[in-house]
């Protein structure tokens, strides 16, 4: 009896095994369901949905107040639901089971050498490599010169005169942004003024100068300008020698015996000059002082150039001479 | 359907033994695997954003008189470009939450790369056989640099009209190439020729996107070809066994979550925090220059670089040689470029280690390297806070003179003293796991001779 029970046994076990085989293996290990974290999935899902929703919904609403704030927040927080809904999905939903794989071989010799054999053999034909060889990268250098030849077109390359050119000479009158020109006597010593030469372009770089009243018995300019600022009136180019910014800071002290003497300053990188000293650098990384423009006051009392400024204008670049540019 | 989805695929492609092995492909756990990650997604978003934008932007720098909705601005006269973002932003619905998200997104992107990098770098991840993923990512991340420079300079306000200048004087600084090439790439001296803004254009939404999506290819083939790098966290992870998540399904629901959780984040940022209100800086004028407005992030290192270089050229007599902005402009990025593409050699050759490398150091398991790593970071570091002096002197009253001084004393003395700290604290930790480990194995002795008693 006992016997028979055990063949019974063995027979549905083997039958059992059989019925197992015959599903096909697993890839992906089976892991325990979880209603929770379906649930939660599906409600992030529907919460994305909404507000992807309403994102539409403000989009189409004219005269919204805080309409930028509104898409943002609604965008914002549907990709956040979608990806709250995709982490609980990784985590609770998604068996991931961590597998041992071996790494891709380092090297593969025999392709190597097939490889090195076939480029070989490929010339074999060929008495002349190094003649061939030179034929094809003179063939190779000419034709990429051609392509890159246009790109001459691009700008005056190859003449940099035009870095030298500005727009003042003598007599030309200095005026504001609205043309209006600059008496000597509206130039207070309390702030600085900016000015362009009169008729021309002001988004030019040797257009714009900056205009300062100095005390004149304080000036210290080199012995050939001394004629170039009448009143102590000074006019210095506004573009910084250093990187071409606008020279927008004015130091000017409000209280002399503590405070720095005045100084006209580049606010990128602090490049700071003295106007007393014909635009000298005191501090910051420029390389040469501001060039001053000469001023005349004309008969009238207005403000008119004396010529060209003392330099080039605006960033250095290799050559570039320290003697005055052109008109 | 799945199966008869998959069997059309297979019969004209023949790809299923391929998407077999790509999804199972293996990703090791990490977090700070996602770093890549998280810039991969932000380029993603750029693209998308910046598609949007192309719709509405006019690259021209056309003279326009502005009439639109923004009170302080109207009558005032602006080029096309100005005024066509200005208009973005206040009368192209979602205009300024598609802006504002695209610009946020580049502050990450670059940001993710930077420390994605440093993960790379301190974890030995470049050694033996990635260093051309380390190369293709160098260029991606200068080339990111680029990207961000011109898109915020082809919107033609106050603060990207500087930004412009000081390139400008950068490239006029390079020695004897360097007025042939400005004039080139600007047409005309500064401001340069009305053509300049169409070039900036094309680089920023074609040339330089192409190339960047071009080399995330070549990167992340190079990382699937060789597999992914992992930790030592089990003891079966070796140089030759890799242990991890397959990409399907473990890794692709994280990944997938991972970029909407970019993207959330990007655009609650995008609507919620202000990120540069261009029509507060107002249009560009030559002749003007606004204070206290800072760049993008990942230009402070080079703002930095260019403050704190002592004013000097090289001369002969009257002749300049090399301009002052050569220095901190161009010469400083591209040494720190040189160091980082040159150092997985530079590595070999030191520590004559040329094997093959699958599995990552922590960071004090190389002294050497972590020491390095650590001086030139902090010498990078030392010059991007340089760039914030001025803003230092603002808010806390130090004198800026003084600071730049400070920082130029630090620029020499600071990243010595980091490396020595750091490979002192490196061989300490090492110490001190070697103690524990000498700890543990007495300890199982002892265990071992009680238990029988």
């Amino acid at each position: 009896m006992r016997r028979l029970a055990t063949l019974l046994a063995i027979l549905l076990g083997v039958f059992r095994r059989r019925k197992r085989t015959e599903e096909p293996r697993r890839i992906v290990p089976a892991g325990t369901p979880s209603r929770g974290a379906e649930n939660a999935v599906v409600a992030l899902l529907v919460c994305a949905a909404m507000l992807a929703a309403a994102f539409t919904v403000v989009y189409a609403i004219d005269d919204l107040a805080h309409q930028t704030q509104l898409l943002g927040l609604a965008l914002g927080l549907s990709f956040a639901c979608l990806a709250a809904a995709l982490i609980v999905l990784a985590k609770r939903l998604v068996v991931s089971e961590e597998i041992e794989e071996g790494y891709p071989d380092p090297e593969h010799p025999e392709e190597q050498e097939e490889l090195e054999q076939v480029v070989r053999e490929s010339g074999s034909r060929i008495t002349r490599k190094r003649l061939l060889l030179a034929a094809g990268g003179a063939a190779g250098t000419a034709i990429g010169v051609a392509a890159v030849t246009p790109a001459l077109s691009l700008g005056p390359i190859l003449d940099t005169d035009p870095l030298y050119e500005t727009p003042w000479r003598r007599g030309r009158r200095l005026v504001d942004t609205s043309g209006l020109p600059y008496r000597a006597e509206d130039v207070s010593p309390d702030t600085f003024y900016t000015a362009f030469p009169e008729g021309a372009e002001k988004d030019e770089i040797g257009s714009p100068v900056v205009v300062v009243r100095l005390d004149p018995s304080a000036l210290r300019l080199p012995p050939e300008r001394a004629r170039w600022a009448p009143q102590g009136i000074l006019a210095f180019s506004k573009v910084c020698t250093h990187a071409g910014c606008a020279i927008a800071l004015y130091r000017k002290p409000l209280f002399p015996p503590t405070s720095p003497r005045p100084a006209l300053v580049c606010p990128c990188h602090y490049s700071t000059f003295d106007p007393a000293r014909g635009g000298e650098v005191i501090f910051g990384p420029a390389g040469r002082p501001l060039p001053q423009l000469p001023l005349e006051v004309d008969g009238s009392g207005e403000l008119r150039a004396g010529g060209n400024y003392s330099g080039p204008v605006g960033p250095s670049w290799t050559g570039v001479r320290g003697e005055g540019p052109r008109s | 359907m799945i199966r008869r989805a998959i069997r059309f695929l297979d019969e004209r492609s023949g790809t299923a033994p391929f998407l077999k092995k790509a999804l199972r492909y293996l990703f090791p756990d990490h977090w700070s695997f996602l770093l890549g990650e998280v810039a991969l997604y932000s380029f993603v978003v750029l693209v998308a954003t910046g598609v949007y934008l192309t719709f509405y932007f006019e690259p021209s720098l056309a003279d326009t008189t502005y009439r639109g909705a923004y009170e302080p601005l109207r009558n005032l006269q602006m080029s096309e470009a100005y005024r066509s973002v200005v208009d973005i932003s206040f009368q192209v619905k979602a205009g300024l939450l598609i802006r504002q998200t695209h610009h946020w997104a580049a502050d990450v992107f670059v940001a993710s790369i930077v420390l994605h990098l440093l993960r790379v770098f301190f974890t030995g991840a470049f050694r033996n056989p990635r260093e051309l993923t380390w190369l293709v990512g160098l260029v991606m991340l200068f080339a990111s640099l680029l990207e961000g420079y011109l898109g915020y300079s082809m919107v033609d306000d106050l603060l990207s009209g500087m930004g412009l200048a000081i390139g400008y004087g950068v490239a006029l600084s390079l020695p004897f190439i360097g007025s042939n090439l400005a004039l080139g790439i600007w047409g005309a001296p500064y401001p340069g020729d009305p053509s300049f803004e169409s070039r900036m254009y094309i680089a920023h939404v074609l040339i330089l996107p192409v190339l960047i999506g071009v080399l995330i290819s070549v990167h992340l083939g190079l990382v699937a070809l060789r597999h992914h790098t992992q930790f030592r966290r089990a003891r079966r992870q070796s140089d030759r066994t890799l242990l991890g998540v397959p990409a399907f399904p473990g890794q692709a629901p994280r990944s997938l979550g991972l970029f909407f959780g970019v993207a959330a984040v990007l655009f609650l940022l995008g609507g919620l925090v202000q990120i540069n209100p261009i029509w507060q800086w107002g249009p560009y004028e030559l002749s003007q220059g606004t204070n206290g407005a800072q760049p993008d992030w990942y230009l402070g290192w080079l703002i930095g670089a260019l403050r704190l270089v002592p004013g000097f050229d090289v001369t002969i007599a009257d002749y300049t040689v090399v301009p002052n902005p050569f220095w901190g402009g161009a010469l400083f990025p591209l040494v720190v470029l040189i160091v980082l593409a040159v150092y997985p050699w530079v590595e070999r050759r030191v520590t004559g280690d040329r094997s093959f490398h699958n599995a990552l150091d922590r960071p004090r398991d190389a002294p050497g390297r972590t020491a390095f790593g650590a001086a030139f970071l902090s010498w990078v570091l030392v010059i991007f806070f340089a760039g914030s002096a001025d803003r230092t002197y603002v808010f806390l009253g130090l004198d800026y003179p003084a600071q730049i001084w400070v920082y130029r004393g630090l620029v020499f003395v600071l990243p010595p003293l980091v490396f020595f700290v750091t490979r002192r604290v490196c061989r300490e930790l090492q110490e001190a796991d070697r103690i524990e480990r000498v700890r543990e194995e007495a300890e199982e002795e002892t265990r071992r001779e009680v238990l029988p008693a």
